[in-house]
């Protein structure tokens, strides 16, 4: 920390005089066309000096909208009430003058989407002085603000700060921008730096860094910080106290430990029990929160929770609950009325922990236990075939010029992989983004033949396959995209959209007729539902839409694309549960991509780890998650947050260096070289060997390979 | 940079050839200044036609007459009209006419427009962008010689209740007009003013909306949210970050609103009698004169291409991301 010393003002200095923020009884409200939305409905919460406060909820809580108006940055048709406090001064009511004056030098705020926060136009060390001059006029001359923002890129971790100090935004990658954002932040030493989401358009191992990044920065500046996000990971093991959203209210907040530990509040129960676990030894079902959060343009009376809580009573529904005191604790509030004996039913597990609390959800919530299909009890070699993708190769031309192309150079966006799936078998596809996932899944789906390698489709090699046989082949096939919004054509009634592959297919009338409510009843929807537009469903509703037309042609494999990663967190659980137990019932196989390896431990019976477009590690979920081998294995596993403070503290994370390699130009011998921190620390004698011979993947365990020449089990999670 | 801006040059060169080359081909299909000489009363005798056939090089075929022609203009001479007077001479004086209107047009229409588009996107939605928008779609849907003939009235009334002639409508200059210096700047500045607010006006209504929506795209951008959040206040964000980024698409446009300035040029230099470029094609088009069809043409073109590469450079300076 010799660099910030000499940058910023020891902390600490002014902390002895009361909160740093206090927000008391604020509400906002919007126009719309339906009536005003009352996004913020009376919030009341307090920053001091140096302390982390964690803002959860999800998407509509209100949480974001309620830390612009901390900055005054609302549009001008907000209406705002209530009071604002920062450090003894109202914010409410003052000038845009007045705010500049506040805005960046006492106060700072990170955005969520790197890539758009910086103007395209003015290099990044231009961006980071300009918040430097904008507050030192007469004081602070040109020179010594870019001198000093490039300190502070330096600070937060840019290789090479001078140089990239002249770099345009695009020129960074994402992470590399939230960094530059970052020192923006605290280019002034700010009192308080307020971190909307910062991480979630972020890679997972990229999150780390850039969550290590914040870390230093409160460490530097003694900032108070307060970070909004949706992921009870991503704040378990960074904040001091948390508080927890729900339709514009706070409805628990309380110390870190305390929240995760002994939750009060269903909603938070649920939400808890709702994220899939990295960590979990066994697999343990997932809560789903039914329904979906109340429309903020009339609420009803009562408790907002009230329509989707499985506690809740007839007492709910006439009056909303104030947040008030848990146990006496003096720090522990909740807005429940039932809190009581949530606590009563909490005290019967033995000892207090985050574990526990699932536990409770598990009961509260009255999960089932999904059984495995039958299949699966066969042993695996003896069961059939699904996929078989056999050295499997996509490249892309780099080309130059506009009348005469020329290839400069070619993209190893897939490079030579091999895996196959068994009847009744989830694998799994992770890995950063840029390393092949999609190009893997696309080459998958198109069922031509491949540029080199074979794939083969329950037996039948795709290469072989004519206009008729490969629509056969389709049948057995079928896919469920990413973006629930997109994919489902706005004009059709949603039982059109799950009739039209049984139409393409040539399936009579009558029988599409009756597969229909059939199809959406399996999904969780109703049979009256099958004249309704998409744009009447929620996103949790709209992809069990597109779960539906997947099944409509009775398919063997279903190819997943990302199926909850646009989705909240207690609608994602609802929709992995209706995989998990479709597959059960049907005996469906699943290609499941994903970048949240979390919802992959859950889901699949197999794994693969894809890097620079080679498949790094691959085998059983239980043995791969808990005792990867492959250094990109366990870098990703420990970059992922657990949900549970406690463990999230004691955790220690290997943090990876840089940014991908371009796949047009990747590393020779091992690709993960360049980033891996094993070959870092070998001798050079050994690491030669990483650097001339690309290592094969060789057996480690049962069902269990991995691409490393020098691969040991470590156990990060 | 340098290579590319040089390859959109020469590429533009041959446009500018090509295009001429069509009018010309075209002008010269369809002209029949011979068939006008016939219709004489008395006929002129067949040796004189014969040798205006020989002068017009109607004796030729079509594109060897263009490679006459252009093998002049590359000397400097752009031929001569079906009068037999020099082009050249007239070439010079009617550019000068017709550049001093378009470009004080341009200028002053990009920097009302681009001015008045802001305006309306920050106030959306409220009475000065509703006026705006009313304006500029009563102005774009207006002919040209309508809005024209419309401010010529309005001059004339504004002269009535003033009492005397300040503004004036007819020519560069007053015909014969001798004084001083300073006299005869302010003679022309008078002359002036109708015909340029003719033209600024619609360029003002095209720009404007243009620039009201690439406007209204940065207004909720997070960069400029990073800007305030830097303690930048709401105005300078807003000109140093949201204008500065809202430009770009801009740059494309003003190339092809060029297109647009001479067609209402043409009018425009007719109503007010300003004997420019767009007064000499029609002109020549009368005339079935091919020699100054094809001038006014390439001079067309070369604006036109002149004002693109204007906007590749202009492109390249505003955007960084386009630099090679």
């Amino acid at each position: 920390m010799t660099a910030a010393d000499t940058l910023f003002e020891p902390a600490g200095g002014s902390s002895d005089v009361g909160p740093v923020l206090e927000v008391s009884d604020l509400a906002v409200s919007f126009p719309s066309e339906s009536g005003r939305v009352q996004a913020v409905r009376g919030l009341s919460y307090q920053v001091s000096p140096g302390e982390v406060l964690g803002i959860v909820g999800e998407s509509g809580s209100g949480k974001s909208v309620s830390s612009l108006a901390v900055m005054g940055l609302l549009p001008s048709q907000a209406r705002i009430s209530g009071s604002i406090k920062f450090q003894g001064r109202e914010l409410i009511g003052l000038s845009d003058d007045q705010l500049s004056k506040i805005r960046g030098r006492k106060i700072s705020m990170v955005f969520q989407d790197p890539l758009s926060a910086l103007t395209p136009v003015y290099t990044v060390g231009d961006q980071i002085a300009e918040g430097l001059l904008v507050h030192g006029k007469g004081r602070v001359t040109k020179q010594a603000a870019a001198k000093r923002s490039v300190e502070l890129l330096d600070l937060v971790g840019i290789p090479n700060a001078a140089e990239r100090a002249k770099a345009f935004p695009h020129e960074f990658s994402g992470g590399m921008r939230q960094r530059a954002v970052i020192a923006l932040a605290i280019a002034n030493d700010p009192d308080l730096i307020i971190a909307d989401e910062p991480t979630t358009a972020l890679d997972v191992t990229v999150q780390a860094q850039v969550l290590e990044v914040l870390k230093t920065a409160q460490e530097v500046t003694g900032a108070g910080i307060v970070i909004i996000t949706h992921d009870l990971g991503v704040v378990a093991g960074f904040a001091d106290r948390l508080m927890v959203m729900y339709a514009g209210k706070a409805v628990e907040t309380g110390h870190v430990d305390e929240v995760y530990q002994r939750p009060r509040m269903p909603y938070t129960l649920g939400l808890l029990g709702s994220i899939p676990r990295v960590d979990a030894d066994e697999k343990q079902p997932l809560v789903p929160i039914e329904g979906q959060p109340p429309s903020l343009v009339d609420l009803p009376q009562g408790c907002p929770f009230a329509p989707r809580c499985p506690m809740a009573v007839d007492a709910c529904l006439t009056d909303e609950p104030p947040l008030s005191e848990v146990d006496n604790s003096g720090d522990h509030y909740a807005a429940c009325i039932r809190s009581d004996e949530l606590g009563a039913v909490e005290v019967q597990a033995d000892e207090a922990s985050v574990a526990a609390a699932v536990d409770v959800a598990a009961e509260v919530f009255g999960v089932e236990v999904i059984g495995e299909p039958e299949v699966a009890r066969i042993p695996r070699d003896q069961r059939t075939v699904v996929l078989d993708v056999r050295d499997m190769v996509k490249e892309y031309p780099v080309t130059k010029g506009v009348v005469f192309k020329r290839r400069i150079g070619t993209v190893h966006a897939v490079d030579g992989i091999t895996f196959d799936i068994r009847e009744g078998e989830t694998l799994g596809v992770v890995g950063e983004s840029g390393c092949g996932k999609t190009t893997t899944l696309m080459e998958i789906l198109g069922l031509e033949k491949p540029m080199r390698g074979e794939i083969s489709v329950l037996g039948q090699n795709v290469s072989a396959l004519n206009g008729r046989s490969r629509k056969a082949v389709r049948r057995d096939m079928q896919v469920v995209f990413q973006d629930p919004m997109a994919s489902l054509d706005p004009r059709m009634p949603i039982g059109d959209v799950i009739a039209e592959p049984m139409q393409v297919h040539g399936i009579d009338k009558e029988q599409i007729a009756k597969r229909i409510p059939e199809l959406l009843k399996l999904v969780g929807l109703r049979r009256e539902h099958a004249d309704r537009y998409p744009a009447e469903f929620s996103g949790g509703q709209r992809q069990r839409i597109g779960i539906a037309r997947a099944l409509a042609l009775e398919p063997k494999l279903v190819v997943l694309d990302e199926p909850v990663s646009a989705l909240d967190v207690s609608i994602q659980a609802g929709v992995i549960n209706l995989l998990d137990e479709l597959k059960a019932k049907l005996g469906l196989s699943y290609l499941f991509v994903a970048h949240d390896l979390s919802v992959v431990r859950h889901i699949a019976d197999r794994v693969a780890v894809m890097y620079l477009g080679k498949i790094v590690e691959i085998g059983d979920v239980d043995s791969v998650f808990s005792s990867p081998q492959h250094p990109y294995t366990q870098a990703l596993l420990s970059a992922i947050p657990i949900p549970d403070p406690i463990k999230e503290r004691a955790r220690e994370r290997i943090i990876l260096t840089g940014d991908l390699p371009s796949p047009a130009n990747p590393p020779s011998g091992c690709r993960f070289r360049t980033r891996c921190f094993l070959h870092a620390s070998l001798p050079p004698e050994k690491q030669s060997k990483c650097i001339e011979v690309e290592p094969p993947r060789a057996v480690q365990a049962p069902d269990h390979e991995a691409a490393c020449h020098y691969a040991e089990p470590r156990q990060v999670v | 940079m340098t290579g590319f801006l040089l390859r959109r040059l020469v590429n533009y060169v041959v446009l500018a050839l090509v295009a001429t080359f069509l009018a010309f081909t075209l002008a010269s299909v369809t002209f029949d200044p011979i068939g006008v000489l016939q219709q004489r009363n008395p006929p002129p005798p067949a040796a004189t036609i014969d040798a205006k056939r020989h002068d017009l090089h109607l004796d030729q075929p079509i594109p060897e007459r263009f490679v006459t022609w252009m093998g002049g203009v590359v000397k400097g001479d752009f031929g001569q009209t079906i009068a037999n007077r020099p082009i050249t001479e007239e070439l010079g004086r009617r550019a000068g006419v017709s550049l001093r209107l378009f470009l004080l047009g341009i200028t002053l229409g990009i920097t009302l427009g681009v001015l008045l588009g802001v305006i309306s996107a920050i106030r959306q939605y409220k009475f000065s962008d509703y006026f705006a928008t009313i304006f500029s779609f009563v102005v774009l849907s207006t002919p040209v010689f309508v809005i024209a003939t419309l401010l010529k009235t309005g001059a004339q009334s504004i002269n009535n209740s003033i009492g005397s002639n300040v503004l004036l409508f007819t020519g560069e200059t007053t015909p014969g007009f001798s004084g001083s210096w300073g006299a005869a700047l302010v003679d022309r500045l008078q002359h002036m003013i109708v015909p340029t607010l003719t033209i600024v006006l619609s360029q003002v209504a095209y720009y404007s909306r243009y620039q009201r929506s690439a406007m209204l795209d940065v207004l909720g951008s997070d960069f400029l949210r990073t800007a305030q959040a830097k303690g930048l206040t709401r105005r300078k964000a807003l000109f140093k970050h949201g204008l500065r980024t809202a430009l770009i698409p801009m740059a494309t446009l003003f190339a092809f609103g060029f297109g647009l300035l001479i067609v209402g040029g043409t009018f425009t230099e007719r109503i007010f009698s300003w004997f420019g470029m767009g007064d000499w094609l029609i002109t020549g088009i009368q005339n079935q004169d091919t020699n100054i069809t094809a001038t006014v043409t390439l001079f067309i073109a070369v604006c036109v291409l002149v004002s693109g590469w204007l906007a590749d450079v202009l492109y390249a300076a505003l955007d960084p991301r386009i630099r090679i």
